[in-house]
Parts: C-alpha cells; structure tokens; sequence
C-alpha cells in the first residue's frame, strides 16, 4: 500500500543572507488513517513542514508525494485543486471570518472544492452536527468561546471530505478544558479514518497521537 | 472559462487525490458574485465613503447631459420662443397615380385627446372649408350673376381655443367659444385684413357677413398673431357651423401649443393618441431641440460641465482602488485562508474586481439617479421642461461599472499575489 504521505530526503531554505535551512533532508511516511504529532519547539521548522505538506509551499530540494503522486510536478492551479479536495486546515488563530454566520464560515470551503450545490447546505449542517454546534449556526464567530470557534473551524475543515486534515497548535489558543474537548474531536475524527497531522510544542498534546515525531532544528526523528 | 478548464485538466492528472467533479459544481460565476458581494455592505460606513466619488462624478455627468439636453430646448426657446412650442399634425398624404388623398384622419375630439399629453399646453383643429363653385363673401345680402367675380376670402374653421395655441388677440369683440361650436351657432370671426375689405370696423352691433347667401353674425375681429399670419385674410368659423352647413368632412389640421423643451416628445406621442391604429398615417411637425447658435453657446458650458465630471470620476476611481487596496491589506489573513481551502490566484483577483466593479455599479446607480433629479429639480424651479435620454442613465451605470473595473485591477493583482503562508501568519 502506497503512504498517503511521504517525504522523500526534504530540505527547504530560505534565501539570505543568512541563508536560512528549515527543513534539513526530512523524510516521513504517513499512512492514511494514521494520528501523527509532529512536536518542536518554536523556530524548530514547524511551521515549514505544515505548509509543505498542505501544499502552500514547495521543497527546494527532495520530494513530497502524496496519496502516490509527487506534488513536484502540480501547477499552481492543480495544487489549489488538491488543497480544495484533500486537504483541510486548521490554524492556531482560527481564521474564521467575522462578518459571516458560522454556517457560511462552513459552506465557504465547498465553493473551491466542487461540492454540488445542492449538497453544500445539508454537509455544512452534518458538519456543525458532528462537531456539536448546531445549534450555533446563524451565530458569528464574534460571539462564540475559544473552543466552540475552534470546533468551527474543525467543521470547516472536514466540510468536504479531506483525506488530510492538518492542525497547526490547535489549541495553541486555547485553556486546558477546551484544549481536551477539541483533541477529542480529533480522536472521534480520526477513529472514523481521517488521517491527521497535529503540529504543536505543546508536549501533552503531542503524546495524545497515536504516533508523535519530533522536530529539531530542521531534523525529524521519531518518538518511540 | 479559463481556470475551470485548468482544473479539469488537473482533476486528470492528480490520479486517486482529487474528485471528478462537475464543471457548474466548482467556483461558477454565481459563487463568485456571492462571495464578492456578501461583504461588500458589512461596512455602510466605509461603503458610503467609497462609492462617494463615483457618485459625484456620474452625477455630475449625467447632470451635465441633462442640463444640456434641457438648456438646449431652452436657449433655443430664446431665440425663437413661439416655433419651439409649436407643434402641427397633418394627415399623411399619399398621390395614387393623379389623385392625391390624405392616408390619415385627425379625429373631431384631437384638442381633447392632445391636451391629455404631458407638455401641451392647448390645443386646436383648424381646417380649410372649400365653398361652392361661384359662392361669394359679401356684407351685403346681394345676389347679382352679373357682378365681377372678385376674389373669395378663404373660410377656416376651427375650434373655439384657437387664439390661445396661436398666440392671437382679439382686436374688438370676441372668439367664439365651444357652446357655438357644439351647436353649430352662424357666427364668424374674421381677419383683421378681410374685415376692412368687407368694411366691417365695429361688431357692437354684429354686423352679418354673407357666406353663399347665407347670413353669419360677425362676433369679433382678430387682432395680432404671433403665428399662423394667413388667418389675418381668413374668416374663422366654428367647426361645429363649418361642418352643418359647408359640408365639413374631416378636420385638416390640429395644432398644438407646447412646453419649451417638449417638442420631440410630443412629436412620438401625438401621432399615438390620435391614431392609435396606425400612426403613421400622421404627419407632425415639431421644433427640434436646439439650434446651431444655442448649441454653440451650449458647447462652450458643456466642456467645463464634463470637464468638472471627468476630474471627480478619476477622483472618484482613486477612491474605489484605494479603500479595495485598504482592504486588501485588511483582509490579507482571509485571502491566506481562500487560498489555503483551495482558491487559485485567479479566483482571488476576480473576486477582488468584481467586489470593485459592484462598488461602481452602486456608485454608477446612485450617481445617475442623483443626476436625473437635480436635471428634473432645477428644471421644475426654472419652469423648464426637463429632458433627459434614458441612455445617459443607463451609459452612468456602465461608466461606474468601468471606473470600478480599472480601479479593483491593481488591488485584485496585488490580492492575488499574496503567498497564503505569509497571510495566515498575518492575519490572526
């Protein structure tokens, strides 16, 4: 069986000077319907990793392939395709937008991703279900807790069926009760085979995966 | 479109990763409008202060047009007040081989029907009556075979409001009014020239005129007119009297006093509200607006008019580009978001233009809306008849739309352009 993820000898620099490497030959295998944390503390290469694998940035040197394909090869245009249909995010600062519902927060992702329309509204509300907000759909995000807008923007990052879901410091904004609450809906998304990827520093969050790999100054190893 | 194409293009060849998904089903136009739109009014405040400049500068040219438009029939009103709010209708006449015949028919109650039109101000039917072969005019009840045949003045009937639509006095005496036309009264009134040949000075005593034999009480004699000068020769009968006893058959011609400005107007509409059948079968003749003097002094104010627009439509262009710039800049954190769920650079700066081109639509309406009524407003004050071309409305909004497109490309680049790392990073 091909890895849905795989990094092949992945080294990502940024022109300097100083020159800066963030990934250094990184190589990592991710099958789908794996829990993996990748764990670092800040300016470790975090971040880089996150957007090479969610296809928002390229390596400089070695190969991403994912579900078998090797990205290298994507136009822009392909890659945001990939993005709208097998990947979903989700950040720190929640990105939601301010001036739209909750439910419309939900339904913005399936305009790029080729829902049929008819069936944006109704997995928009199946979406909200699942991560117990129903009830909060005509709200704005204004008005919801840190955890609930987070559990909104897990929603808008499950809304069309990903095969990756991506969560950079989840709950990085979060205390430790709405911290629990969202890694659980993590555990219940990944029991139902999603295949998730959690970056953070947090190392209590970290060991909650069922397999964790550490990053340390561009380099991978995993945790036993 | 292009990108949709592209994306079907990469839906082959990403293998397992991607959905076939149908064309409509993916970032259509109706997606795009929506997405464009929906936050466009989250800002009234700021929306106001955007769409200001376009406002002013679409007004001012729509105004500017207007005021042209409605200053053109005015300043020719000047110079020519009475043919500019005098309009003639006439049936067609049409020669079939070496007959002649009229192709219309103006009906009896034309006055009626015309004064209904918004900008007439009265109306009248004049007619030529033709008398028998020999019959003569006289004030003297004389039937002499033998006497030279002098000349016969020629008779016109019309209607009892005649003198207002000509802009005519009355010299002595009265008009006749519409009670001697509805039943048919022999009464007459005459030119100021025909009376002294039939050396008629005075009517307190009405004195007869004898038409083929027949006695007519002389009621009045026409003074000054300010048009139509061959009635000074004519004695005017009713109509009602012109068609019991001389055997009237159809009224020759209906004239119609106008408002300054109303002419072209009044020239489409008249022919309908008299022969709703087949209009054609009328002929009009109005004042066209403006002359070649008035449009000359018109042009000189028309350049500092347009001038004033243009100046506040590039201001108002530098607007739109700089609040969509601002909220660009702004929304950097949503455009990392759009991106990383899936949205290509292209969907990015359409839905930043099209943002911008509904701003200038928005602006385009209120604007050409804001210059209709100050066109209508300031006429209403002055008294004028206001004229405004639906096109110039409709050319305001397409300027709007313009404006907006120009100003919303260099913010749609610049939109399209941002890396979704740096602006989620940004954006919290």
């Amino acid at each position: 069986m091909t890895a849905l993820v795989e990094l092949r000898d992945v080294t990502r620099s940024f022109p300097g000077p100083p020159e800066v490497q963030a990934l250094k030959g990184a190589n990592l295998s991710i099958d789908a319907g794996e829990y993996v944390s990748i764990v670092g503390p800040s300016g470790s290469g975090k971040s880089t990793m996150l957007n090479i694998l969610g296809l928002l940035d390229r390596p400089t040197v070695g190969e991403y392939r994912l579900g078998g394909t090797p990205t290298s090869d994507l136009t822009e245009d392909q890659r945001a395709a990939v993005r709208a249909q097998a990947i979903g995010f989700v950040f720190q600062s929640f990105h939601l937008m301010s001036r739209r519902t909750v439910f419309d927060n939900v339904m913005m992702p399936m305009t790029y991703s080729g829902v049929p329309r008819a069936e944006r509204a109704r997995r928009a509300e199946d979406a909200l279900d699942r991560v117990g907000l129903g009830h909060r759909r005509t709200f704005f995000p204004g008005t919801l807790s840190g955890g609930e807008k987070q559990r909104v923007a897990i929603a808008r990052a499950v809304v069309s069926d990903p095969q990756l879901l991506l969560a950079d410091e989840p709950t990085g904004s979060l205390d430790q009760r709405t911290s629990g609450e969202v890694m659980e809906l993590f555990e219940d998304l990944n029991a139902d085979g999603l295949t998730l990827v959690i970056i953070t520093h947090d190392q209590a969050v970290a060991e909650r995966a069922a397999r964790s790999v550490r990053i340390s100054d561009g380099r991978l190893s995993e945790v036993p | 479109m292009k990108w949709r194409k592209k994306q079907r293009a990469a839906v082959a060849d990403t293998g397992d990763l991607l959905r076939t998904v149908d064309r409509a089903d993916r970032f259509s136009a109706s997606d795009l409008v929506t997405e464009a739109t929906s936050d466009i009014g989250s800002r009234p405040g700021r929306l106001v202060m955007t769409i200001l400049g376009t406002v002013l500068g679409i007004g001012s040219l729509v105004a500017t047009w207007g005021f042209a438009q409605t200053a053109a029939g005015q300043i020719s009103s000047q110079f020519n007040q009475v043919a500019s709010t005098q309009v003639s209708i006439e049936p067609e006449t049409a020669s079939f081989g070496e007959n002649s015949g009229a192709l219309g028919r103006i009906p009896w109650d034309a006055p009626e029907r015309l004064e209904r039109l918004a900008g007439v101000e009265g109306a009248a039917l004049i007619s030529e009556v033709s008398l028998a072969e020999g019959a003569a005019i006289t004030s003297v009840p004389l039937n002499d075979p033998s006497a030279p045949s002098r000349s016969v003045p020629p008779v016109r009937a019309a209607s009892a409001e005649l003198l207002d639509v000509v802009g005519g006095e009355m010299q002595t005496g009265r008009m006749f009014d519409d009670g001697h036309d509805a039943r048919g009264d022999r009464v007459a009134v005459l030119g100021s020239r025909v009376a002294e040949k039939l050396n008629i000075a005075r009517v307190d005593s009405q004195p007869s005129i004898f038409i083929d034999g027949t006695a007519y009480a002389v009621i009045g004699i026409v003074g000054e007119l300010q048009t139509h000068g061959d009635l000074r020769d004519a004695v005017i009968l009713p109509t009602g009297t012109a068609r019991h006893d001389l055997g009237l058959v159809a009224p020759g011609e209906a004239i119609v006093h106008i408002a300054v400005g109303a002419g072209p107007q009044i020239a489409e509409q008249a022919p309908l509200a008299l022969a709703s059948e087949d209009p054609e079968s009328l002929k009009v003749r109005a004042p066209q607006a403006g002359s070649a003097l008035g449009n000359a002094v018109q042009g000189d104010v028309n350049v500092i008019f347009l001038i004033v627009g243009a100046v506040s439509l590039l201001a108002g262009g530098l607007g739109i580009a700089n609040v969509t710039l601002l909220s660009v800049t702004e929304r950097t954190g949503e455009i990392g978001l759009r991106r990383a769920l899936g949205a290509t650079r292209r969907q990015i700066a359409a839905q930043f233009t099209v943002e911008s081109i509904v701003i200038g639509v928005l602006g385009g309406l209120i604007g050409a809306a804001l210059g209709v009524l100050a066109v209508v407003g300031v006429a209403a004050i002055q008294q004028w008849t206001a004229v405004v071309d639906p096109f110039v409305a409709i050319a305001g909004v397409v300027v709007g739309a313009l404006v907006g497109w120009i100003s919303g490309w260099y913010p749609a680049r610049r939109a399209s352009r941002i890396e979704p790392i740096t602006a989620l990073r940004a954006g919290g």
